[in-house]
């Protein structure tokens, strides 16, 4: 048993990364589908999306070919809307209110004809979006993820001018750095921020992190208002004896490292158990699976009637052949020579329902243990604690506190996304973004952002 | 099993589903496939002088993702030596002898032309000819084809010149390029045609090309006024046929109906309004001879639901219902009803009503799925919200009458009953 990279060739490697959900091939695929909707008033689809997308609207207009304005009313609601298309878990957003499923119908493929529309426009470069006159405002982001870009994207078609302060090398955030490569493409990810930032009026500064190379109050002092789009990025410890143990990686960095560093230098077990069930757990799984480990367990300490991915993300995982392992808590991680040899869990049963409304597992004092050389911890993300507080930010348990208009408890300081609601969708993030942007403008007394047709 | 056998004007045929006079009856290889696939009998590609067509021909009109909706042509007559086409005819006779020969024709403008290709189109032993006073393109540049048709006392002329000499049955096809076909209709019967036939193609500009700005079919960079038929023209067929079949002299002649017919059930439409058979061509350019095997199989498990045995059990079924607008009874009044259990929140009957209709459905917003209810005492009853609903028998309309006697607008008036105060 070991850890290793380069166990596949390239075409291995292409062929498990390739695009799970691919594109339609060309206008008449996309027709037979788009006119398959219904053009619902008031349609479900639309009030499941947290952006808000007019879907009836822009499938409609890929019914006349008007691809232009059917990217247009997609970037209107989500300038992340290229993206979303790859990443959103549609089957509980828009495809999931489809009233198809009321007719035990398959749904509308939205999220593919999402891609289709935003995808020309993204290769094209078409300028669907002009920028008002400079309005000599200047505001400051934090964090070029989902939230950060939809804000600037937002504020800088009113005329604001925007600097993004990102900690890496590349824009996107998560979408870039935290996603399965089978559902978007790091190249894919450049050519949207590439794409958001052709409005103008947008400049990012790389390798710049808060509270390292530039404080809150520098921010404050530099522009008329900050935004924290800052995410969160601390994976979540399992504090159990032996996580101190070489092959013990977290899930965040596993997958950052496909994401950053290309599918053969990252390194990985035959056997490799991965700890929770979350969609970054899927992700690693599936992925560990895809760099060619032989064999990947995950391990649950609930049931799949609480799993927090969906049926569709579990199905991957299982499509990919991970085992899953119910109601098993880690307990132990123990090793040889400083390398992690075996995983052990304690056997759960689900007692009363807790907080969340989820029965809370109980452990029934039995054990099981698993002969592995590598364990992926997936047990959520925590946020900056640290760097809000010290910041004097508002925050309970690190998670920013901010009231409707995005604002904090220090004027001037908003803030959205991840920071905020301690990680769900890229789509909620850039949400947050609009909604960050739309108090900024109110704050800086500019008029509201009314993002109009221009087509 | 029903009896589908046609027999039109003594003209026998196993079925009722004809070719109509175009490119698939153009010559022998094609008529022989039609044969071969089941099809009750052709109406062979108009005969006269030979003329020479142009490339492209066809366009046509999608819809929704559907192709060819509508289609359209500007082809002309038969390209092909009249010796051949005569010679090719006899031998098809003999090899489905059990199947309809009915000839087009559309001779030059002379009392000699028509004689002289009726004589040559009879020692084929062809079974029927049917002229050619429709083609609305190309033909009528040369007063011909709907030139023809469109003046009755035209068309009464030459329909004389050929029963003068015409020995076998004589159908005469009406152009829709006309206010009303029942005029020339009229005519022809009285000039002693034996059997009507409509529609004929109707004149039309398919679309334009965004790209060049030529209307379509591009021929080098122009266009010409072409021939629409397929599905969209059904609906004007069947109310051209209906005039026809109502009034007292042309419906005293056979009707061959024609116009957009691609399933069994637009046939046995036409049937119910007074066509004896029916003529089918977009329908069978668009999906190949074989639609005819359901178009037979349909009839036929159709009628004997409806126990009818033979087709003129149903034929003219449907004219009776067709009444002046004047003469509806105005106490009949229905109301929609939307099925909650079968509703799937679309908004669709909703948007519909409340933009353009009688703002009669009540909206309770949810998220994500409205509910959508009649409000009854605002519904007139037009149909619009059942029309758009996606779902089969989700909206249905239940009568309220307003009254138990019958009512009509003569009545109403002369009643002095108060119109509608808002």
């Amino acid at each position: 048993m070991s850890i290793t990279n380069f166990r596949l060739t390239t075409d291995q490697y292409d062929a498990n990364f390739a695009d799970i959900h691919p594109p339609f091939e060309n206008l008449a695929a996309a027709l037979v589908e788009a006119n398959r909707c219904l053009f619902c008033y008031d349609a479900p689809c639309m009030k499941s999306c947290p952006t808000s997308i007019d879907v009836p609207k822009f499938i409609k207009q890929i019914t006349t070919e008007n691809i232009k304005g059917s990217a247009h009313t997609i970037f209107s609601s989500n300038i992340m809307g290229g993206g979303c298309s790859r990443v959103c878990p549609v089957e509980k957003l828009c495809e999931g209110a489809c009233v198809y499923n009321l007719l035990e119908e398959k749904p509308i493929e939205i999220a593919r004809l999402q891609r289709y529309s935003t995808d020309k426009a993204i290769s094209h470069k078409w300028p669907l979006f002009k920028r008002k006159p400079s309005t000599g405002k200047r505001v400051a982001i934090v964090g070029a993820g989902p939230a950060g870009l939809s804000c600037a994207h937002v504020l800088s078609c009113e005329g604001v001018d925007v600097t993004v302060y990102e900690k890496e090398s590349k824009g996107g955030g998560l979408m870039t750095y935290g996603i399965a490569a089978y559902k978007v493409t790091p190249s894919f990810c450049e050519e949207e921020v590439d794409y958001i930032l052709s409005i103008g009026g947008i400049e990012i500064k790389y390798n710049q992190t808060l509270g390292e190379n530039i404080t809150l109050t520098e921010l404050q002092n530099n522009y008329d208002a900050v935004y924290l789009g800052i995410g969160v990025g601390l994976a979540r410890q399992l504090a159990i004896p032996g996580e101190e143990l070489e092959g013990v990686v977290d899930a965040i960095s596993f997958i950052y490292d496909i994401r950053s560093k290309g599918f053969s230098q990252v390194k990985v077990g035959d056997r490799v158990a991965v700890i929770g069930m979350g969609m970054t757990a899927i992700d690693a799984a599936t992925q560990a699976k895809r760099l060619g480990a032989k064999e990947v367990t995950m391990v649950y300490r609930r049931t799949e009637a609480e799993m927090p991915c969906t049926t569709v993300e579990l199905d991957i995982a299982k499509l990919d052949g991970c085992k899953i392992i119910w109601l098993a808590a880690p307990k132990e991680i123990t090793g040889e020579n400083s390398y992690v040899n075996q995983l052990h869990c304690s056997t759960m049963v689900l007692g009363e329902p807790d907080a969340s409304g989820r029965r809370s597992p109980i452990e029934t004092g039995e054990t099981i243990v698993l002969d592995v050389d590598m364990v992926i911890k997936a047990a959520g993300q925590m946020a900056f604690e640290a760097l809000v507080a010290n910041n004097n930010i508002n925050n309970q348990y690190g998670k920013v506190l901010v009231d409707a208009n995005g604002g904090t408890n220090i004027p001037g300081v908003f803030a959205g996304g991840d920071c905020v609601n301690g990680g769900k969708e890229v789509v909620d993030a850039v949400q947050a973004g609009k909604d960050g942007a739309k108090g900024i403008i109110s704050y800086l007394n500019i008029q509201e952002p009314v993002i109009t047709n221009q087509y | 099993m029903a009896d589908i056998s046609s027999n039109f004007l003594g003209i026998k045929s196993p079925n009722p589903f004809w070719l109509a006079s175009a490119p698939p009856t153009d010559k022998k290889l094609n008529v022989l496939r039609a044969f071969e696939a089941g099809w009750g009998g052709v109406v062979w590609k108009t005969l006269g002088t030979q003329v020479k067509n142009v490339s492209s021909r066809y366009s046509a009109v999608d819809y929704h993702g559907s192709r060819v909706m509508g289609f359209n042509n500007i082809e002309l007559i038969s390209d092909r030596p009249l010796d051949i086409n005569l010679r090719e005819i006899k031998e098809v006779l003999k090899e489905f002898p059990d199947r309809a020969m009915i000839i087009s024709l559309m001779a030059d403008n002379s009392r000699e032309s028509w004689h002289e290709l009726i004589k040559k189109v009879q020692d084929t032993g062809a079974h029927g000819l049917e002229l050619n006073f429709g083609c609305p393109h190309g033909m009528t540049e040369r007063g011909m084809g709907a030139a023809v048709g469109q003046d009755p006392e035209i068309a009464r002329m030459v329909v004389e010149w050929v029963m003068e000499i015409a020995e076998i049955p004589v159908i005469t096809k009406l152009t829709p390029n006309v206010h009303s076909v029942v005029p020339t209709g009229l005519a022809s019967v009285q000039a002693g045609t034996n059997a009507l036939s409509l529609i004929n193609t109707i004149q039309s500009v398919t679309g334009i090309d965004l790209d060049t700005f030529v209307p379509n079919p591009n021929v080098a960079g122009k266009s010409a006024f072409g021939g629409y038929c397929g599905p969209a023209v059904k609906p004007i067929a069947l109310k051209m046929l209906a005039t026809i079949a109502q009034n007292e002299t042309t419906r005293r002649v056979p009707i061959s109906g024609i116009g957009g017919i691609s399933t069994w059930k637009d046939a046995v439409e036409f049937m119910l309004l007074g066509a004896s058979n029916v003529q089918v061509c977009t329908a069978a350019m668009k999906h190949g001879f074989r639609i005819v095997e359901d178009m037979c199989e349909g009839l036929n498990y159709w009628m004997e639901d409806k126990g009818f045995n033979t087709l003129n059990d149903f034929i003219g079924k449907s004219v009776p219902a067709l009444t002046n607008w004047e003469d509806l009874d105005i106490n009949y009044h229905i109301v929609a009803n939307i099925n909650q259990d079968k509703c799937i929140h679309c908004g669709l009957c909703y948007i519909a009503c409340e933009d353009t209709s009688h703002q009669s459905i009540a909206l309770d917003y949810g998220k994500p799925y409205n509910k959508y209810s009649i409000k009854e005492e605002e519904c007139v009853g037009c149909n619009l919200c059942k029309l758009v609903c996606p779902v089969d028998d989700c909206i249905t309309m239940v009568e309220q009458r307003k009254g138990d006697e019958y009512l009509n607008w003569k009545d109403f008036q002369r009643l002095g009953l108060p119109l509608n105060d808002h």
